[in-house]
């Protein structure tokens, strides 16, 4: 059985403001790497990030979650808020926040451990269900979210690192949800991915946007095309330009958006 | 689009299919050219050559088909380069219709050649004229990416509806006069339509630019001059018929 998520048409509500990015600036020790960065990301929607590779699209997405925390020369500077709280105030944790903000990275990334173990992991340290059926139900709901139960419910004591890449990174994804997002950044989810898994990763992230908020970072500007209703273009750490998909790529207000994105860039 | 693609070969592509664009269009021009010069002239030979030369048009019209198809399947273009290919394929369409017309006009022509002239074939080399004058400046926008000059052959269009529904008239009078002009004129009328239709098309061609050229449509909409389609004309005596018939 399939986990049906809400009906699509009727799910095709924007919550404005879900994330707020006011004058961000991020430095690497002395390097500038984003330049007043003033952004803000609706719910219940996708937004692709693109650009040319060290734009600062995928600095900003760390900035989402509070990941460049663990890079000891990184700074950040101005206001990021979640739903209107600062998520840099001093009264944030940041296991919580990543709890909020869930990630997904390039390269599928599963725990050596079993696949059923790879979804607990979360839930448990985060104190939301111990073993038994509460662990059951959230392990099976979380990989039939991420369109994967019917291909791993009989296995799911084998390791997760023995599924197909495209089946690890749908693993990675149904980990993310197992501890409830709200937000899920994705950076380059399908970059390592053959077509079909991509299409099937792709397919999942239009569902996904019923419950959860996704800013995805994509190197293909088909994929930002199909998968995402905002796109912004950043641009040697600056955010050039940020509009509905369908105009930014059929009629993009800048220059520098138009040569990148028709090959004209550089 | 002052910068080159990166891949050169995608900026050759696009060069390749605006200029078959700009030689469809000429040979379009050319056509109707010709055509309207058969109807002044009763010239059936010159007819026969327009309907001869627009299965050129329909060849045009197949090769800058499968090149835009090939390149939105290939190049998957984006923003202005996706504006460009996809105007090429709705011009390429207008143009062929273009074509058609002149091809019925030519047509039309051979059968007037073998009549007696008839008044209102004056009016025929005059609309003519506007038409090739509208789509010789909407081609030359095409060419320039001249959106003014583009805008003002649209709004030409409206001069050219109202020499067609002078015409109309005309020609409805002249028929009344006297039965025997009835089928002269009716392929007069139908010649007058074909180059009000022409002209509908190059407007076309003007709005497809605006769209390559700014990224949405033109938002106001065209002057309509056209008024034919309400136009009575009441004959001034009775019916003819009936005396004629006393002759006979």
């Amino acid at each position: 059985m399939r986990f049906e998520l809400s009906d699509r048409s009727s799910g095709d509500r924007a919550t404005p403001g879900k994330i707020t990015a006011r004058a961000v600036d991020v430095y690497y020790g002395a390097k500038r790497a984003l330049h007043n960065i003033t952004l803000n990301i609706d719910g219940n929607r996708v937004t692709a990030l693109i650009g040319p590779s060290g734009c600062g699209k995928s600095t900003f997405l760390r900035c989402l979650n509070r990941m460049n925390d663990t890079i000891d020369i990184c700074r950040v500077h101005g206001q990021i808020e979640l739903d209107g709280e600062d998520i840099y105030a001093k009264t944030i944790d940041t296991v919580q926040l990543r709890a909020r903000v869930g990630m997904v990275f390039q390269k599928p990334n599963p725990f050596p451990k079993s696949i059923y173990d790879n979804i607990a992991y979360g839930p448990r340290i985060h104190g939301l269900a111990q073993r038994g059926p509460e662990m059951d139900e959230i392990v099976q709901s979380s990989l039939e979210r991420a369109g994967l139960w019917n291909e791993v419910k009989d296995r799911l004591k084998e390791p997760g690192t023995g599924l197909s890449g495209g089946q690890q990174q749908r693993l990675c994804i149904a980990r993310a949800i197992a501890v409830s997002p709200e937000v899920i950044l994705m950076d380059e989810p399908c970059s390592a991915l053959d077509p079909i898994a991509t299409a099937h990763i792709e397919e999942l992230i239009d569902e996904l946007r019923e419950n959860y908020t996704i800013i995805i970072v994509t190197h293909n500007m088909q994929q930002a095309a199909r998968v995402s209703q905002k796109t912004a273009f950043f641009h040697l750490g600056e955010m050039v330009e940020c509009n509905d998909t369908e105009e930014i790529f059929t009629n993009p207000r800048d220059e520098r958006t138009h040569g990148y994105i028709t090959g004209r860039y550089g | 689009m002052s910068k080159e693609h990166i891949v050169r070969s995608y900026s050759e592509e696009l060069r390749r299919l605006t200029t078959l664009i700009t030689q469809m269009g000429g040979v379009a021009e050319a056509q109707v050219d010709t055509a309207v010069r058969a109807v002044a002239r009763r010239d059936a030979d010159l007819a026969a050559l327009v309907i001869k030369s627009d299965e050129r048009l329909d060849q045009y019209e197949r090769d800058i088909d499968a090149e835009a198809i090939r390149m939105l399947a290939l190049r998957q273009p984006m923003a202005g380069d996706l504006r460009e290919i996809v105007s090429t394929l709705k011009i390429a369409a207008d143009l062929e219709r273009i074509g058609d017309y002149a091809a019925n006009i030519a047509k039309r022509a051979m059968v007037l050649a073998q009549m007696p002239p008839v008044r209102p074939a004056g009016g025929i080399p005059r609309m003519g004229k506007l038409v090739q004058e509208i789509m010789k400046d909407v081609l030359d926008a095409y060419i320039d990416r001249n959106l003014d000059k583009a805008i003002a052959a649209w709004r030409r269009d409206e001069e050219l509806d109202d020499l067609y529904t002078s015409l109309f008239r005309e020609v409805l009078t002249y028929m009344m006069e006297d039965p025997r002009n009835i089928t002269a004129c009716t392929h007069l009328l139908f010649i007058a339509k074909n180059l009000e239709r022409v002209g509908d098309h190059a407007t076309n061609i003007a709005e497809t630019l605006h769209f390559v050229v700014v990224g949405h449509s033109l938002k106001t909409a065209r002057p309509k001059g056209d008024t034919s389609s309400f136009a009575v004309v009441t004959p001034q005596c009775g019916p003819p018929a009936a005396s004629d018939q006393e002759e006979t």
